[in-house]
């Protein structure tokens, strides 16, 4: 006997939750517990009150389980709204790196052009080195990243991804 | 404006002291604990009152099982106060177990002071994070101002909705220090839980009962969750409509076994009557149940033609591992209500089902429940058929251990009324049978209390017949002792080629010796014609009873659906017993 491995779609999920000790763990906790990936998650404050926070949850699987997620992340007494971005229609997503890379030469000269194309600021600079930022939908990180480990990449810092709905309700 | 005038007047309190007027405030008058170090402050200011009173345990796993008997007896939250670290851990199995069987219940654990918490200080647990998946919510107090807020709102997370363990942990510092006592909590009621069903809903699923061919109620735990309004309201509704009734085991008792309607329970270890009308049903009903893998057998093979109406009043229960035709998210008993009314208010007449009733009838037939009779041995199912007969008239509240006996129980001793049958269904905890009866009788003095348990599992908590002897509190633990973890045995038998890998109950206790050690009466009963007049025995004598019940050794519990099979593959009796299993099937709980 095998294991078995089922299909899994992404999803954008953004929570709402009261900003109190433990939510984090709570809530992260229960990925954990009940078998749900987490491919990336950030929470910052968000309320003029700092009560409240908002969580961006990056999750992958199957439909059914997408659902169970939401419905457990409900079940959370510090969490007052999930919203499925995926499901609930045109969004916005965006991400943060920071990107260095090493070198001289032609190899520092094409790094900055590529930085270029893409819009990445320098943000430090030495003789040999170079700290990129950048921010994006993380398709076009994920390529930015490969594209700079031909010309030097030392180290990457995400921040993952925070997203909204387009449009102007709140999501 | 007269807030600083009124300062200098406030009285304050000291956190322990503030504790104990909310749980006074909230009802409570019966605690289940074990003092230590870091609850010392509360223990004193219990010392100092007469409202709540407390039941000293010999073990915090007996007072978390306590309070769940307590609760699932009164259907008020059982309140459980233990001390830091050990006594937090050892509560930890009755906190999940309270979890999985949706009992709602406090859990208070003393913590280190504010000031120590992360220096590895003695008995230092992280209480919060070791209870935080198994617990509905949970709470750190580190602030004696904040704690009636957080009392308030721990019962009513308790109680509300899918009820559940809370725990709160109370560092003693907090327990000491004192704050003002006219804080009012204005805590914004961020809890919110179903109520009322959807009434387009409810008319759909009203329509689907009146026009189904075969349709059949699948009640569960909620159903006594809910109340006994819900029991009462499922009954009439059954009246009405005249469709069969099945429950889970931790449903036995909202609709009676003496109805008309009954099928006996469905699942792994459910009637052969109740698992094909199942299976050949064209809308099912699932009443506050939540299609558990115990329930289900294999998913793919589960009630394949029906439409599916779930009403739960969690919604992560819908669709969770059976997709259904119809979510209704809602408090059960109010959602039958609502079913009753719009039938009636329809004015729609029960359809006769006479094609359904006269399958049912064959499947009846079938006589699953049947067993082997001995007239030189007591057969364990022939044990609770005495037990029940002699008991029947009296209300028993039955507890159980986790077994073949518990499932013998579920099977033969049949139950007409809500919160009189308290099982631990979800975690399947050996020990929880001789503490929930000690609850369940501290909630109900009067009534007769019985652990149906097995020699194995009352070994795991056999320390709380001390707690029985000083509380004066006469349960009766009714052993079906068969030599052996029999259920594991079963399966060794069915899986394994009968390779006995652990499973036989060595070195036993002499049990009569036992009870009188702890200053209970002890009785042993052998023989099949001594057990009606030793039973009757138990029942005479005013107090603790140990009833060691030598049955059969080899008798297995049957029917039974084999893990990874369906509804329809049911095996009625040991001849069909094939003794091995394919990877798939061993791999399944
Ligand atoms: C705490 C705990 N440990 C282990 C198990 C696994 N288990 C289930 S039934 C059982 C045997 C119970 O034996 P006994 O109490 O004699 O009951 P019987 O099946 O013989 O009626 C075991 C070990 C369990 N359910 N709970
Ligand atoms: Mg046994």
């Amino acid at each position: 006997m095998h294991i078995k491995e089922e299909l899994a779609e992404r999803h954008v999920l953004t929570l709402t939750v009261d900003n109190e000790a433990g939510t984090l763990a709570r809530i992260a906790g229960m990925f954990t517990s009940r078998g749900y990936n987490i491919d990336s998650l950030t929470v910052a404050d968000i309320s003029e009150d700092h009560t409240t926070s908002r969580i961006t949850i990056v999750t992958k699987g199957p439909p059914p389980v997408i659902d169970q997620i939401i419905a457990q992340c409900e079940r959370l007494v510090p969490v007052h709204k999930v919203t499925d971005l995926t499901e609930a229609g045109p969004h916005v997503e965006r991400e943060l790196a920071l990107v260095k890379v090493q070198g001289s030469g032609d190899q520092r000269v094409e790094a900055m052009r590529l930085a270029d194309i893409y819009r990445a600021r320098v943000i430090d600079a030495t003789v040999s080195s170079f700290i990129f930022e950048i921010t994006g939908g993380p398709d076009k990180i994920d390529t930015f990243v490969t594209l700079m480990r031909e010309v030097g990449l030392v180290e990457v810092g995400r921040t993952g991804i925070v997203g909204l709905m387009r449009g102007s309700e709140a999501s | 404006m007269n807030i600083i005038e009124q300062d200098n007047k406030v009285p304050e309190k000291s956190g322990a002291e503030i504790l104990i007027d909310c749980l006074v405030e909230q009802g409570v008058d019966t605690v289940f604990g074990y003092p230590g170090g870091a609850v010392l402050p509360i223990y004193d200011a219990l010392f100092q009152q007469k409202k709540i009173k407390h039941v000293l345990v010999r073990h915090e796993a007996g007072a978390a099982h306590a309070a769940e008997g307590y609760a699932r007896s009164t259907g008020k939250p059982g309140v459980v106060l233990v001390t830091s670290g050990p006594g937090a851990t050892n509560a930890v199995t009755g906190i999940a177990d309270a979890f999985l069987d949706s009992i709602p219940m406090i859990v208070l654990t003393g913590q280190v002071a504010t000031t120590l918490i992360g220096t590895d200080a003695f008995q230092e647990a992280d209480t919060v994070g070791i209870t935080r998946h198994c617990s509905k919510h949970n709470y750190l107090v580190k602030d004696p101002a904040d704690l009636a807020a957080t009392v308030r709102e721990a019962f009513m997370i308790a109680t509300k909705g899918r009820p559940g363990p809370v725990v709160i942990d109370i560092p003693k510092n907090v327990q000491v220090a004192t704050a003002r006592t006219d804080i009012k909590s204005n805590v914004p009621n961020r809890f919110h839980a179903a109520g009322e069903a959807d009434y387009v809903a409810i008319n759909k699923a009203v329509d689907l009962l009146a026009n189904a061919k075969a349709p059949i109620f699948y009640t569960g735990g909620g159903i006594i969750n809910s109340g006994p309004h819900a029991s009462a309201a499922l009954r009439e509704l059954a009246e009405l409509c005249g469709a069969p009734v099945t429950s889970t085991l931790m449903g036995l008792g909202a609709y009676p076994a003496s109805g008309d309607a009954w099928l006996g329970m469905l699942g792994m270890h459910g009637t052969y009557e109740a698992n094909m009308a199942m299976n050949q049903c064209d809308v099912m009903f699932c009443l506050g149940a939540r299609f558990d893998d115990r329930v289900t057998g294999r998913l793919d093979a589960f009630s394949p033609d029906s439409y599916k109406i779930h009403i739960d009043i969690d919604r992560s229960s819908i669709n969770k591992t059976i997709r259904v035709d119809l979510p209704i998210i809602a408090d059960v008993g109010t959602a039958i209500r609502q079913m009753i009314d719009v039938w009636k208010g329809r004015k729609y007449k029960p359809q006769p089902l006479t094609e359904w009733w006269a399958r049912i009838k064959g499947w009846r037939a079938v006589e699953c429940l049947n067993y082997p009779a001995s007239t030189d041995e007591i057969m364990p199912q022939f044990a609770i058929e005495r037990l029940f007969a002699a008991t029947k008239d009296k209300a028993p509240i039955i507890t159980t251990e986790v077994g073949q006996h518990q499932m013998w129980a579920a099977q033969h001793f049949h139950f007409d009324a809500p919160n009189k049958w308290l099982t631990s269904g979800g975690l399947g905890t050996m020990g929880y049978g001789l503490p929930a009866a000690i609850g369940a009788q501290m909630g109900h003095p009067d009534a007769l209390v019985i652990d149906i348990a097995g020699e194995a599992s009352i070994q795991m908590n056999i320390q709380e017949m001390g707690t029985a002897t000083q509380y004066r509190l006469p349960v009766k633990v009714f052993i079906l002792n068969n030599e052996w973890m029999g259920m594991v045995r079963q399966w060794q038998e069915l899986t394994y080629e009968s390779r006995y890998s652990e499973s036989y109950s060595d070195s036993l206790p002499d049990f009569v010796a036992l009870a009188e050690a702890y200053g209970w009466k002890g009785i042993r009963c052998e023989k099949p014609e001594e057990l009606d007049a030793a039973i009757a025995e138990m029942l005479a004598y005013d107090g603790p009873v140990m009833f060691d019940c030598r049955v059969s050794k080899k008798a297995n519990c049957f029917p039974m659906i084999p893990s990874g099979a369906a509804h329809t593959e049911m095996i009625l009796n040991s001849d069909e017993v094939s003794g091995t299993m394919d990877d798939e099937a061993k791999a399944l709980v």
